[in-house]
């Protein structure tokens, strides 16, 4: 135990001893330079007036912003149905995928341990890395605006995310139960049936539904770069600094999230 | 006896996923409905997507000649100002989720700190970066200034839920305990909760690190700094070899970060 030693010979209790104190202010010592002079950097790149100015040009907006303008949300039932099915379609889509890549890449139902797993890895990282609005841009750039880029875009960014989670699930299944299906005479197929789907089915649904609820956060952005939904009306009322306009957008985006957070806690809480 | 025959005659089936037959049925149905009409509402131009395989086909294979130099002096600029924005923001999100999580944690907090914890993290989670940075490259104007707020502030949502579960899920009798000595409050949080919860703090700080670096690989679209403008400007002008070095050393970068936090989490737990 560590114990400091006062002037007067009192002997005072301490979490821990003078090395390791010395090592962890050390430590703290070089965190602490790092993220100075990354501010530092920052700083020198930021124009203070304008951060000064800020409080003023806060309430400027504000006071543009307000009261919403709420007959514009007749434009807005359209792009708000659209912003679900681009995330609900990209979800399904991105399960087609994301579930034999994850048979792929789980060390006890993967083909070879190399030669399958390594690519079904790979696709998985790269996937996952990108966000989906630089997937977005590229598919606009290469297939042009509209849902079906900001469907696509979703589904490639939700393949790593549900393949991820699941092969992790499929890692951690019992093996009892496979081995039992194989003393049956199972085949290959029957025990993935029979040992390993049922396993793995409540997990698979939390993770759908869990990524759900994350694309129609995604989806609302996707028409900022032209993939449709809700943000291509958000950008056009921008670009005509139609404040009142955003506030409301704004208001239905919050809305909706919060929604689609509820109805997937729900979901969830009933699985597990 | 006859009753007997047949149910030994019935072939076993598996038991269905959802038991109540009405919701399942009900909810095929309503799936299958939905799916007819949401595909129904989609207009896609096929001669478009037609044309732009080819251009697909040049993307992928610019990944096996990604252009590094030619753009190199963009490119570095901005994964330095990404990086320098991943590291602030987490750094600055960290110190204010503490608070904020410990507001939010029903069991150490009073209902009212409670309920105005819980709205902030409630705002911070539900809008996504983009829109916030919007706004504050309007307020704060241009540049990474922009962007380390946005970071740090939806770094908040997440460190500071996740912070607040997990000091609700705290066992009670080592915090009663230090609060039995006569502990005062700061004591009580350092000596009976932190401890506690450390170690998956520093877990998920570093998983937030991992998080922030790839968001702010977008932040650039809507001018709040990073690598996302000279990205974009790269898909715009179809150059699609230095966008494909763009991507090649992001995922370079989260795989490495993702080994790196992988490694400190095992060694923690």
């Amino acid at each position: 135990m560590a114990v400091s030693i006062k002037n007067k010979g009192q002997k005072v209790w301490q979490l821990r001893d003078r090395n390791s104190q010395i090592l962890r202010w050390f430590f703290l010592f070089i965190a602490v330079s790092i993220i100075m002079y990354c501010w530092q950097k920052i700083s020198s790149q930021t124009e203070w007036f304008f951060v000064w100015d800020a409080p003023r040009i806060a309430g400027d907006i504000g006071s543009r912003a307000l009261p919403p303008r709420w007959s514009y949300i007749d434009q807005l039932w359209e792009p708000l149905w659209d912003t679900i099915n681009i995330a609900t379609l990209g979800t399904l889509l991105s399960l087609f995928f994301a579930v034999p890549i994850a048979f792929l890449a789980a060390r006890n139902t993967t083909p070879h341990p190399i030669f399958c797993r390594w690519p079904a890895l790979l696709i998985i990282v790269s996937s996952r890395s990108i966000n989906s609005l630089i997937w977005a841009l590229l598919l606009v750039a290469i297939i042009g605006p509209g849902i079906f880029a900001g469907t696509i875009a979703i589904a490639l960014r939700s393949i790593g995310f549900c393949a991820k989670l699941l092969y992790e699930a499929i890692e951690e299944i019992d093996e009892k139960q496979v081995e039992a299906i194989t003393a049956t005479g199972a085949s290959r197929w029957q025990v993935m049936a029979y040992a390993i789907v049922p396993q793995i089915m409540p997990s698979f649904a939390g993770i759908t539904v869990f990524r759900w609820d994350i694309n129609i956060r995604e989806s609302t952005v996707l028409g900022l770069v032209g993939a449709g939904g809700i943000g291509l009306q958000m950008q056009s009322s921008l670009n005509v600094l139609a404040w009142p306009q955003v506030t409301l957008i704004l208001l239905i985006v919050f809305i909706a999230v919060i929604i689609s957070e509820m109805v997937s806690a729900k979901v969830r809480a009933a699985i597990i | 006896m006859s009753a007997v025959l047949a149910s030994e005659r019935r072939k076993w089936r598996k038991p269905p996923f959802i038991r109540n037959p009405l919701a399942r049925w009900g909810l095929i149905v309503f799936a299958l409905a939905y799916l007819v009409l949401a595909i129904g509402s989609m207009e896609v131009n096929w001669q478009r997507v037609y044309e732009g395989l080819e251009r697909g086909k040049q993307f992928i294979l610019a990944f096996s000649h990604p252009d590094f130099t030619s753009r190199w002096s963009d490119i570095s600029a901005g994964m330095i100002e990404s990086v320098i924005m991943t590291i602030t923001s987490t750094a600055a999100g960290i110190i204010i989720s503490i608070p904020i999580g410990l507001g939010a944690a029903r069991n150490i907090a009073p209902l009212p700190v409670y309920y105005l914890c819980r709205g902030i993290i409630a705002v911070s989670r539900a809008l996504h970066e983009i829109i916030v940075a919007i706004l504050l490259v309007a307020i704060f104007g241009f540049g990474p200034l922009a962007g380390f707020l946005t970071l740090s502030f939806a770094t908040i949502g997440f460190l500071a839920k996740l912070l607040a579960e997990d000091i609700e899920s705290t066992d009670r009798s080592q915090s009663e305990a230090v609060k039995a000595t006569g502990a005062s409050w700061l004591q009580w949080i350092n000596y009976g909760i932190q401890p506690q919860v450390m170690p998956r703090l520093i877990g998920l700080s570093m998983y937030r690190l991992d998080i922030n670096f790839r968001e702010s690989a977008i932040l650039g679209l809507v001018g709040a700094g990073g690598i996302g403008a000279t990205l974009n400007t790269a898909f715009d002008r179809y150059e699609f070899d230095t966008a494909a070095a763009i991507i090649v050393i992001i995922i370079v970068v989260v795989m490495v970060l993702e080994y790196l936090s992988g490694m400190i989490r095992a060694r923690l737990q």
